[in-house]
């Protein structure tokens, strides 16, 4: 997983709430068995409407989405988070996140910040005034700024540590690697081990 | 205090223990695949440039997608043949053990395991679908888990979880003829309901649980996942040693002496303490039938549709009156009157050898009902072998059933085996949800014996309501 310590981008401001999983990507676009590809997937349903702000420029090539609060719900789909990174986003901001799609994005390398609904309007309004404005979302000192604004964001610690390391998952566990070793040299030996010679 | 069985099979493999803060890292004994969980997984080690760290712990099948017809034809529908093959080559590339279609070993993966003894006692297994609990029967701890969850046990082969809760199921006395592991299954879920074991291992135990047969328990265990639970467990004995020696991998020699000796001390201890027990008496059941759309909306075959409306619970009302809106019932119908279109005989809750014989002993010299379609999927292509063997295949081709090969099949539909609009299954497969057979399609659960009683009759019937 790639570090992050700050970006910036264009900002994208979706003045909307309750923004669930199955809106951030449709069941249909599930089926690809790869890991990359979702963008096409990423809000389908709106953005068949030409005038939905992902299908203006210079939003269109936006990295940072400004949200309104409970981004996010609804199913627990991995998909949600790969779909807004395939596109480009780094960062999602909202006043509130489901908790699934929170978990999912520190696990995914994509920044939830949570900042205040009364900073998000600001940015709004910022944003409307002055398309391609762009947006800076630092993890290290916690602040979201773009030009005169600044507003502080909040994100667990843990998470924080980990998206500043970019360590994932696998990453973290993989720091054990000694320990798993040392395990697997204490397991009896008739436990099944399979022929993997006769691969396909 | 003493263990519990699950709590004994967690500790012995922590690699390190997690505390307050942290999840414990468990170490996970096998990794069984499939096609449809497993694509992202894949790709995502391929993008971290990470190997897979122990082939020889994981094992892959074909079996979601597959068709149960014409297997030397390509598969017709893109995604499922997509599917299939990228399985094939992330098998390939990365050196994991793949039965495909086809191949002797083939089957739904909840039943190859087992069948090929690579399912034992005090094992922790795991597999990118909910089902996994079948491996429970075993003594083994096994649990679906989510893709990243495949791709991190593929990096790792461990898992960092928080221990689960541990819940008896005390199932006394003993089955009445007629009454199968099936119906205790169901009785459970009808009682608890579907959230009722919701963050718990369930170990099933007591008189009735010990008489039954290996695959029986399987049957147990597998619907575990439908009352809400994380895993289903049993614990090994003399049945389950009986079951797994001279399988292709159990141990053998002074390692299978050493192994059962290990298994022995698999028992919860008398002093340990679970955080949840639930009684059930195995005599006074009758065979279960359900009647609406998830698997605790079921009643023994002897009742009649429930009256929603007598129904005090407000949530329980309101989901039984959609229910019997998209069955298409009338709350007093007899169960026994419900016609049905379609039988189907398979899936990893009841595709084994014993679900076959029971199913063939009800229907040998019978004929399925005219306007009825049956459809007999083995779990596997050895139980497929098998049944050939002993000549059931010809059982069920006499009695006008169709015959087809392994797979997940009608279970899910995801291949070509689906429901029609508004058509109606007796299944003996583990889901009734809304469309789960096929869009539109109506499902009622039922044991083994139940199906092929009522693909003789056409409406839900027990072997007994046959003359
Ligand atoms: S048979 Fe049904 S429940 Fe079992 S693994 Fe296949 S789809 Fe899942």
């Amino acid at each position: 997983m790639e570090a992050f310590t700050t970006h910036t981008g264009v900002g994208v401001p979706l003045r909307r709430s309750n923004v669930d999983t199955d809106q951030i990507i449709p069941a249909v676009y599930l089926k690809r068995v790869s890991r990359s590809g979702f963008e096409d997937g990423l809000f389908a349903a709106w953005r068949a409407d030409e005038h939905f702000i992902l299908n203006l420029p210079p939003f269109s090539g936006g990295s940072v989405l400004v949200a309104g609060p409970d981004f996010g719900t609804g199913s627990s789909r991995e998909h949600a988070v790969w779909a807004l990174m395939d596109y480009g986003f780094r960062a999602v901001i909202s006043a509130r996140f489901g908790d699934i799609f929170r978990g999912n994005s520190g696990k995914g390398g994509l920044l939830a910040a949570q900042c205040d609904q009364s900073d998000i309007e600001l940015l709004w309004k910022l944003l409307e005034n002055e398309p391609g404005t762009e947006v800076t979302v630092d993890l290290r000192d916690k602040t979201v700024r773009a030009k005169d604004f600044v507003c502080p964001f909040s994100i667990d610690d843990y998470t924080r540590w980990r998206l500043l390391e970019g360590i994932d998952d696998i990453g973290l566990t993989l720091r054990n690697a000694a320990e798993i070793a040392e395990f697997e040299a204490r397991r009896p030996s008739w436990k099944p081990v399979v022929d993997t010679t006769a691969a396909s | 205090m003493g263990h519990t069985l699950a709590e004994k099979v967690w500790n012995d493999h922590v690699v390190r223990p997690g505390g307050d803060a942290e999840p414990d890292l468990l170490y996970i004994d096998l990794h069984l695949v499939h096609e449809v969980t497993s694509p992202q997984a894949f790709d995502g080690l391929r993008q971290a440039g990470r190997p897979v760290r122990r082939p020889d712990l994981t094992v892959a099948t074909e079996d979601h997608n597959v068709p149960t017809v014409g297997l030397d034809q390509p598969i017709a529908d893109p995604v499922s043949r997509t599917q299939v093959e990228t399985l094939r080559r992330n098998c390939a590339e990365f050196g994991v053990r793949l039965f495909p279609m086809g191949d002797t070993e083939q089957g739904i993966v909840h039943v190859i395991g087992p069948q090929l003894g690579l399912t034992q006692p005090g094992m922790t297994i795991v597999c990118g679908d909910s089902h996994t609990s079948t491996h429970g029967a075993l003594g083994a701890m096994a649990f679906g888990i989510g893709t990243s969850e495949v791709e991190h046990v593929l990096a790792t082969q461990t898992l960092p979880l928080r221990p689960f809760r541990m819940m008896a199921v005390n199932v006394a006395g003993r089955l009445r003829p007629g009454v199968s592991a099936k119906d205790i299954i169901l009785a459970l879920i009808a009682k608890i309901g579907t959230g009722g074991g919701q963050g718990y291992v369930l170990e099933y135990r007591g008189e009735a649980i010990e008489a039954l047969s290996m695959e029986a328990r399987m049957t147990i265990c597998n619907m575990s996942i439908e009352a809400g639970a994380r895993a289903g467990m049993i614990a090994p004995d003399d049945t389950t040693f009986e079951y797994l020696k001279g399988r292709p991998y159990a141990p053998r020699g002074a390692a299978w002496d050493e192994a059962v000796t290990a298994w022995r001390a698999l028992r919860t201890d008398d002093d340990a303490t679970f955080d949840a027990e639930v009684d059930l008496d195995a005599a006074a059941l009758t065979p279960f039938v359900t009647w609406g759309t998830n698997p605790g909306q079921g009643l023994p075959l002897s009742a009649s549709v429930p009256d929603p409306s007598r129904i005090g619970n407000e949530n329980d009302r309101v989901a039984a009156e959609n229910a019997l809106a998209y069955m298409g019932l009338t709350a007093g119908t007899p169960l026994r009157e419900i016609t049905v279109d379609t039988v189907f005989l398979g899936s990893c809750t009841n595709g084994r050898i014993e679900d076959l014989r029971a199913a063939a002993g009800v229907i040998e010299g019978r004929h399925v009902a005219d306007g009825v379609r049956m459809l007999v999927v083995p779990g596997s292509m050895r139980v497929k072998a098998q049944a050939e063997a002993e000549g059931l295949d010809a059982v069920f081709t006499a009695a006008g059933a169709e015959w087809r090969s392994a797979g997940c099949s009608m279970c899910l539909g995801m291949n070509a085996d689906q429901l029609a609009p508004g058509e109606r299954s007796a299944s003996t497969s583990n889901r009734n949800f809304e469309g789960r057979q096929g869009k539109g399609g109506r499902t009622h659960l039922v044991s083994p014996l139940v199906a092929a009683a009522t693909a003789v009759r056409g409406t839900l019937s027990a072997p007994e309501d046959l003359t």
